[in-house]
């Protein structure tokens, strides 16, 4: 009895706990969606800011961080998804593998200020990129090389094994069977990989910070050597720079960046769902 | 079997070879690069100035010591609340939870991971600051706990995913031999499942914290940035100001290769040493738990 | 979907390649000859000044653009001496190692005094303090009194809120209210003065906190903030900033705005930089509650 009641007490605790961790992630995400849906209208999304930023749209920060997202997906796709398959299809179990795998998870836990700190020093000043979308983009792509990496990896390994003893005994090179059967097969996971990778680049203001990131633009920006807004900074800007900025266009902007790392999010849920239970192995 | 030695092939293969590499490239770059621009700073800046307690560089004060203690106490208070949070929701997901609660409560931890940290710290200081002054009656509410309670918050998904993993790789056997022989629910957690999968658990506690102390957007909005040294718990109700915040702040002025550039580098290098400590423990500990599995199961 | 994607990539890699060298904007558009870009950095206090500037002069030249960027005095003028922008604005003098950087560079840094700015100092319009001396904000802002009864207010420990150090502000307050204005003064904020990154941070923290003090540009100041009038070394006279007491010199925290060239500026910045003096310009720095400028200032 006494037993049972401490059981029923500490389950009583941990539900408690768990229904206060995620009673907070509601009230955000209600109280933004809330305060910001009367700024959103057709204008708001693809007009251009003026009066100081406290009127019009947000158009070019959306575009901006279109701008870096493909961007980094094109510098941190093909680099991530060849790492993980040299890593599941080719390394060794050897020092050097274990290395890299370290390296791995040393990338993912540096602090996304210091990759600014990396990308100014390298991409801005030594390779003279300038403060551009360019410079932003790299270092964007070096933080999201490690996600890209191990939840492609994490996809390819879920491959049987079988598959490829087949592939290979029908006479199959190495290059073709991962080509032909490996990839396709992993290819929603790499996808959920890349999304969450590119995801988490969209919503960053650190690393662009000093590298591409600027506070307004009169114009979208040209080429890859220009400057540019990006949603999160200009949430920045907005609501820490710009004196009596109505609460509408931040609490909007907010909503819109939300909504657009939010959808991703649910896009990389729903393919890895989706993957999962049609697999028939 | 035959080897096939087309050129594409070959090209193919050595590409994936070296982009294989290029994890290790880049964090050699990296350090490399926080070293060539940070290492000038201790030929630049006497040893007694920068272990000193005032950072302000427009004078030539750059004293790390306040930005360390700040960067530790908001991520002690962080831990407070991800460790008792993270741990707890993860608990509750793989040992206590109906399947629909669970199906509810995953994604809705995931959000909160996929959230920007400018959109906390936009919140933050519209919102838990200055209800902070008011609900604890301090002078203001931008301290290091209102910084703390956002990072706490950030770094809940990662605790939460990594420990449920731990707790879920804990053999379905061990607890039914608990239950077996006689054991309640809750003890089978406590005494058996929780202490199986405590490297796990550590493991996930030691991430969060990682991320904890990397996070810049969120505290340069919240924490106040006052640069006083920290030297107890009690320094968490007033402002302080973080490694990371500094860089952020800071950067964008100096001119580079002064030695207030440098020194922000070195600050930055001291960021990626924790880090590297931080996630080469953390991942120590997952190999010796695989070892300890592959023993009990040979 | 693949064809997309192949599409996607290659007009960015056609972008990557259309602009291969890192001249200013005005230097490449000027080669190329479409519209003019001209890009402005700097002081956080000048960014809406800048803003409304370029906006109506986009508005007068449809074949010029400007792009408006904050972040601070020192970070515009390093921005100039790295050559990425046009326009430098700073609310504080270039200083000596920035001039010889340029010179090392190159480059000759050009000053224009294009505005003129009050520092206002500003609290809770609940906090029943209405005047300061110049003294008594240096002993608030350096420790030495740290709770409101001792000025003469309620007994509620004093917020000291202060702008990050890149901001000109910062500097400017440090010499003339920290240091009084002398040289041989090494007066230091108080360490737990809040350093907020923005104008608008300190702001926000006055309007919501009886306990804090602040100082802004006078520019940036909402109606409901209390703006304390101030006292001069040595005077018993409490003045609060206006565009009179600035042009007469009787507000103790008012400074010049500046706008930094590399060289002698010419084309299209040059002409900027002339209708930024015209009356039509300096009506709207008025209209945002700085201080004109009577004629231009050229060196």
């Amino acid at each position: 009895m006494n037993r049972n009641l401490v059981q029923r007490l500490g389950f009583g605790l941990l539900s408690t706990v768990a229904f206060l961790t995620v009673l907070p992630i509601l009230l955000i995400l209600g109280y933004i969606i809330t305060q910001g849906a009367p700024a959103i209208s057709w204008e708001f999304i693809t007009a251009m800011p003026y009066g100081g930023m406290r009127s019009g749209g947000i158009w070019p920060a959306i575009v901006g961080t279109f701008y870096l997202t493909v961007g980094t997906a094109i510098f941190s796709v093909p680099l991530g998804v060849a790492a993980a398959i040299y890593l599941s299809e080719y390394a060794a179990d050897n020092t050097l593998t274990r290395i890299i795998r370290l390296a791995i998870i040393n990338l993912s836990g540096i602090p996304s200020v210091v990759y600014g700190l990396f990308g100014l020093g390298l991409f801005v000043f030594f390779l003279k990129f300038g403060t551009s979308i360019l410079s932003a983009s790299l270092t964007l792509s070096i933080m999201t090389l490690p996600v890209i990496i191990s939840t492609s990896e994490e996809a390819l390994r879920a491959v049987p094994q079988a598959f490829r003893t087949v592939s290979i005994s029908v006479g199959a090179t190495r290059w073709q069977t991962i080509r032909r059967i490996v990839l396709p097969e992993a290819l929603p996971g790499i996808i959920t990989g890349i999304i969450l990778g590119l995801n988490r680049a969209a919503g960053e203001t650190a690393p662009i910070l000093f590298t591409g990131a600027a506070f307004f633009l009169p114009r979208l920006p040209g080429s890859p050597f220009d400057a540019t807004m990006a949603l999160p900074y200009h949430l920045f800007v907005i609501s820490t720079q710009i004196p009596e900025m109505p609460f509408q266009i931040q609490y909007g902007t907010a909503l819109v960046l939300i909504t657009f790392v939010l959808t991703m999010n649910m896009l990389a849920n729903f393919i890895r769902s989706r993957a999962r239970a049609r697999r028939q192995w | 079997m035959e080897k096939d030695l087309s050129l594409g092939e070959f090209i193919i293969t050595r590409l994936i070879k070296a982009s294989g590499y290029s994890a290790i490239v880049f964090v050699t770059l990296i350090f490399y690069f926080l070293l060539r621009e940070g290492l000038p700073t201790l030929g630049e800046v006497e040893l007694g100035n920068l272990f000193s307690t005032r950072w302000y560089p427009i004078e030539s004060y750059y004293g790390i010591l306040p930005l360390i203690s700040g960067s530790l106490i908001v991520t002690i208070g962080a831990a407070m609340v991800a460790i008792p949070f993270g741990v707890g929701t993860a608990i509750f997901i793989a040992e206590i939870a109906p399947r629909w609660a669970r199906e509810i409560l995953k994604p809705l931890v995931e959000l909160l991971g996929g959230l920007p940290s400018v959109v906390l710290g936009f919140l933050g200081i519209l919102v838990l600051a200055p209800n902070l002054r008011i609900l604890l009656d301090l002078p203001t509410g931008l301290t290091a706990l209102a910084g703390s309670l956002l990072l706490g918050a950030i770094s809940i998904p990662t605790v939460v995913s990594v420990a449920e993993d731990a707790l879920d790789s804990v053999p379905r056997s061990y607890r039914d031999a608990a239950l077996a022989l006689g054991a309640t629910r809750w003890q089978t957690i406590w005494r058996v499942t929780l202490p199986a999968a405590r490297s796990g658990v550590l493991t996930a506690i030691m991430l969060g914290v990682g991320r904890a102390i990397g996070e810049t957007m969120t505290v340069m909005m919240v924490t106040g940035n006052a640069p006083v040294l920290a030297t107890s718990l009690a320094s968490l109700f007033s402002p302080v100001r973080t490694m990371t915040a500094t860089i952020a702040a800071e950067m964008g002025e100096v001119a580079s290769g002064s030695v207030h550039y440098h020194t922000l580098f070195f600050i930055g290098m001291v960021l990626f040493i924790i880090s590297l400590i931080v996630n080469v423990t953390a991942s120590s500990v997952v190999f010796r738990q695989k070892k300890r599995a592959e023993r009990v199961l040979s | 979907m693949k064809k997309q994607l192949f599409a996607t990539i290659l007009l960015f890699l056609m972008l990557l390649s259309l602009n291969a060298c890192a001249d200013t904007p005005a230097q490449a558009a000027a080669k190329s000859g479409d519209a003019v870009y001209i890009e402005n950095k700097g002081s956080d206090t000048m960014v809406n000044l800048a803003l409304a500037w370029a906006e109506r002069y986009q508005d007068l030249r449809q074949d010029v653009r400007i792009s408006v960027t904050g972040g601070g005095s020192g970070t515009g003028i390093a921005a100039l001496l790295n050559n990425t922008v046009d326009l430098a604005n700073a609310s504080r003098q270039i200083k000596n190692e920035e001039i010889d950087k340029a010179r090392a560079n190159g480059t000759e840094p050009i000053e224009f005094v294009v505005a003129r700015d009050a520092i206002a100092v500003i609290v809770h319009p609940d906090n029943p303090v209405n005047a300061l001396t110049l003294e008594q904000l240096s002993d608030i802002y350096s420790g030495k009194i740290s709770n409101w009864n001792e000025v003469g207010g309620e007994d509620r420990p004093i917020v000291r809120l202060s702008r990050e150090t890149n901001s000109g502000t910062h500097v400017y307050f440090l010499e003339v209210v920290l240091r009084l204005g002398q040289s041989d003064n090494k007066t230091l904020f108080a360490q737990n003065t809040l350093l907020l990154p923005s104008s608008e941070g300190i702001i926000h923290e006055v309007r919501q906190n009886p306990n804090a003090i602040g100082y802004d540009g006078l520019g940036y100041v909402p109606h409901d903030l209390k703006v304390l009038a101030v006292a001069d070394v040595n005077s018993s006279v409490y003045v609060r900033p206006s565009i009179e007491t600035v042009n007469t010199g009787t507000y103790p925290i008012a400074r010049d705005l500046y706008i930094y060239t590399a060289g002698q500026p010419t084309g299209v910045v040059k002409e900027y930089l002339d209708w930024l003096f015209s009356e039509e310009a300096q009506t709207i720095v008025a209209d945002l509650g700085f201080v004109p400028v009577d004629k231009p200032h050229y060196p």
